[in-house]
């Protein structure tokens, strides 16, 4: 039974964590790029943006990884591991979009403005200047949606993706131990959002500038 | 189309049944979280090392796991050592327990933030440590802690979306039996997300109204250290 | 005089290896005002708030009217009815208005009816010239308005002395006037002042006693033509020219 546990626990930890991982990037690709064209865009694609966020984030995770789900899974012939973890990855964006949103609107514009006093174009000033202080700043709340896109990848188990909670469920099952089941994986969870704060932590101390408070 | 149409006529109070649930849900956790979160607050800042380490253990574990994990623990785990709960209790108490974490950590934000010196000038009047907590600290952190706070309602609906997976019947349980009768579950769960959206709106207004009510001139958060 | 409204013997205080004061004896008699004076961080706001047991001294002994309040289950709270205290950064209830900073130790601490509470707090405000700002909140008033209310606050405890904890330092020059005012008036109308300050005009005018503290200890006291005109110790010597080079000569 043990080994059956390990066994089950183990493979289950893997698929969550993959999930995460392979979530991540996409928001973030995703998520910056939105801030960016939400303040640099233009009127229009500000608006826009402004839009896309409002209806994500109005909307329980949840809820949205069934319409992706099925948008993705009615076009394109894919496992529920990738539009589990794409879905994912879309509903992050739009919460990474607010995090790297805040961070550009807190450099500020006198940034901007000292980078064009000395002839560097809008986007040399954007790469060079502001974008290496707010990725900076963006660390501490991004962090955070990192351990919320760990913890919400619990949510594919709706889609049937043999993840931590669906490999509890076939233990609980075949062992009739419901509660040691359950329990080991809220505990799996609770070590890998600990690990991940406490490395988070860590890259923060090390990218941070001196004296910046 | 005609059929379509009829069908929609028809799932409106099967919807609206599934979207008061979802209320009900919502508004019970949140009175059982903040209850919760403000004894795990009080505790975590006041209380003895013992009370403080209880409150912190009870915090962490409640935001470190995920709500549906907690949820499953609750409703299928709990059976295994004699306690059984129904699915809307499980749900109430799961909510309760999950929110009560988050909200302690915004009520601890603000009762820091009141300063410390104004314990100090509550007890210099004569008032104990449970009268300043009572009459000093409370009502200015309450009040501070209201723009913050504010999310956690429509975060907690949005949580309530989960507790459909043990069958709760709220809005997202009756979407599913919907969908699997239309074969359209692209349409129906976009209708609830609209349905969410709304609430989500009003409520956002709600707490908008709120901010304004309470507002004290002179009093928001700012770190007056003593 | 029979014996000293508030009393204290052998005070001391450190925090860890950092001594903030050593042995310390002193005694307020009814109708003092004395007056602490020193180099900042000589321990003069930390013997205030140990005389009101805010803070805990390390050794030593306080009565308040002959009552020893350090006594093992004495209880704190009634000890601070008695002794009021006035802060630095005012440190008013920022949630009340300045009628409610006011009422909130007589309706909560001495459970007064509203109606009376009301009415005495009205008078305190009144007392020091702050009746028609009742409905403000802190937020809505000067820095001297703000540390007048909380005078007002402490006086309307009927307190048998007044700790009075730099009070001044943390207003704007132009704002200093009106709070000496009010102390002035307090002085004139025989309450018991322990007051420490850096206003060596204010000392000189309305002190019968002046304690002057170094590092810790009391180096001397006496009364203020004395100690300003004929200090005893070559330390407060050169402490007062400090203080008159920083501060200058009271501009009456």
């Amino acid at each position: 039974m043990l080994q059956n546990f390990i066994i089950y626990i183990g493979s289950g930890t893997a698929v969550t964590v993959s999930v995460t991982l392979a979530a991540l990037p996409m928001g973030i690709v995703l998520g910056l790029s939105f801030a960016l064209l939400h303040i640099y865009g233009g009127k229009w694609l500000s608006r826009l943006m402004t839009v896309y966020s409002t209806l994500m984030r109005g909307v329980p995770p949840i809820v949205l990884l069934f319409i992706l789900y099925f948008i993705i899974a009615g076009s394109i012939n894919i496992s529920p591991f990738w539009a589990g973890s794409i879905a994912l990855g879309w509903v992050s964006s739009a919460y990474q979009m607010e995090i790297f949103r805040g961070a550009l609107l807190s450099v500020g514009g006198g940034q901007m403005l000292a980078a064009r006093a000395i002839g560097m174009s809008r986007w040399t000033a954007v790469r060079y200047v502001v974008l290496p202080q707010a990725l900076r700043l963006a660390i501490p709340p991004w962090s955070n949606e990192v351990s919320i896109v760990l913890k919400d990848s619990s949510l594919v188990y709706a889609l049937g993706v043999p993840e931590i909670l669906r490999r509890a469920q076939q233990l609980s099952a075949t062992t009739q131990q419901p509660f040691l089941a359950y329990g080991t994986a809220a505990l799996i969870y609770f070590i890998l959002v600990f690990t991940t704060n406490r490395l988070l932590d860590h890259l923060e101390q090390r990218t941070r500038l001196p004296a910046q408070l | 189309m005609s059929d379509w149409l009829d069908f929609f006529w028809r799932s409106i109070p099967v919807f609206l049944n599934g979207l008061w649930v979802t209320l009900e849900l919502t508004a019970v956790g949140l009175i059982v979280g903040f209850g919760l979160g403000l004894a795990a607050a009080l505790g975590r800042v006041y209380g003895s090392p013992w009370v403080r380490r209880i409150c912190i253990a009870y915090i962490e574990i409640f935001r470190g796991t995920p709500l549906l994990v907690q949820l499953f623990l609750i409703y299928y785990g709990f059976p295994g050592i004699g306690i059984t709960l129904s699915r809307m209790m499980s749900a109430y108490l799961t909510l309760g327990l999950n929110s009560g974490a988050y909200q302690a950590e915004y009520l601890r934000g603000a009762i820091m933030a009141v300063s410390e010196g104004q314990m100090m000038a509550g007890r210099s009047i004569g008032l104990s440590r449970l009268a300043s907590i009572r009459y000093v600290i409370l009502p200015q952190a309450l009040r501070l802690v209201i723009p913050s706070w504010s999310n956690e309602p429509i975060l907690l609906l949005k949580s309530t979306a989960v507790a459909f997976l043990i069958a709760v019947p709220d809005l997202m349980t009756k979407a599913k039996l919907i969908a699997a009768r239309t074969y359209d579950p692209i349409g129906t769960y976009l209708a609830v997300a609209v349905v969410y959206l709304v609430i989500v709106g009003l409520l956002n207004e709600v707490m908008k109204a709120l901010e304004r009510r309470l507002r004290i001139p002179g009093l928001e958060i700012e770190s007056h250290k003593p | 005089m029979d014996q000293p409204i508030l009393k204290a013997t052998g005070l001391s205080k450190k925090y860890g290896d950092n001594v903030v004061f050593h042995n310390i004896d002193i005694a307020v008699e009814q109708g003092d005002i004395i007056v602490i004076i020193g180099p900042s961080g000589t321990g003069k706001s930390t013997l205030l708030r140990c005389l009101n047991l805010l803070t805990k001294a390390d050794s030593g002994k306080i009565w308040l009217d002959g009552t020893e309040i350090t006594a093992p289950g004495h209880s704190e709270d009634e000890v601070r009815q008695h002794i009021g205290m006035v802060f630095q950064n005012f440190l008013l209830f920022n949630h009340l208005t300045a009628l409610g900073n006011v009422m909130l130790g007589l309706t909560k601490v001495r459970h007064l009816p509203r109606e009376q509470a009301r009415e005495k707090a009205l008078s305190e405000l009144n007392r020091v010239g702050l009746a028609d700002r009742a409905g403000h909140y802190p937020g809505q008033l000067s820095g001297g308005q703000q540390q007048r209310v909380a005078i007002a606050r402490a006086l309307a405890m009927d307190p048998r002395v007044m700790l009075f904890d730099e009070p001044t330092s943390a207003l704007d020059p132009e704002l200093i006037g009106e709070v000496l005012e009010v102390m002035r008036q307090l002085a004139m109308q025989k309450m018991t002042m322990l007051v420490v300050t850096h206003e060596m005009g204010f000392a000189r005018e309305v002190a019968n006693r002046i304690i002057f503290m170094e590092k810790g200890s009391i180096v001397e006291e006496g009364a203020p033509n004395e100690l300003f005109l004929r200090p005893k110790f070559e330390r407060t010597r050169e402490f007062l020219w400090k203080i008159t080079e920083l501060y200058g000569h009271k501009k009456e």
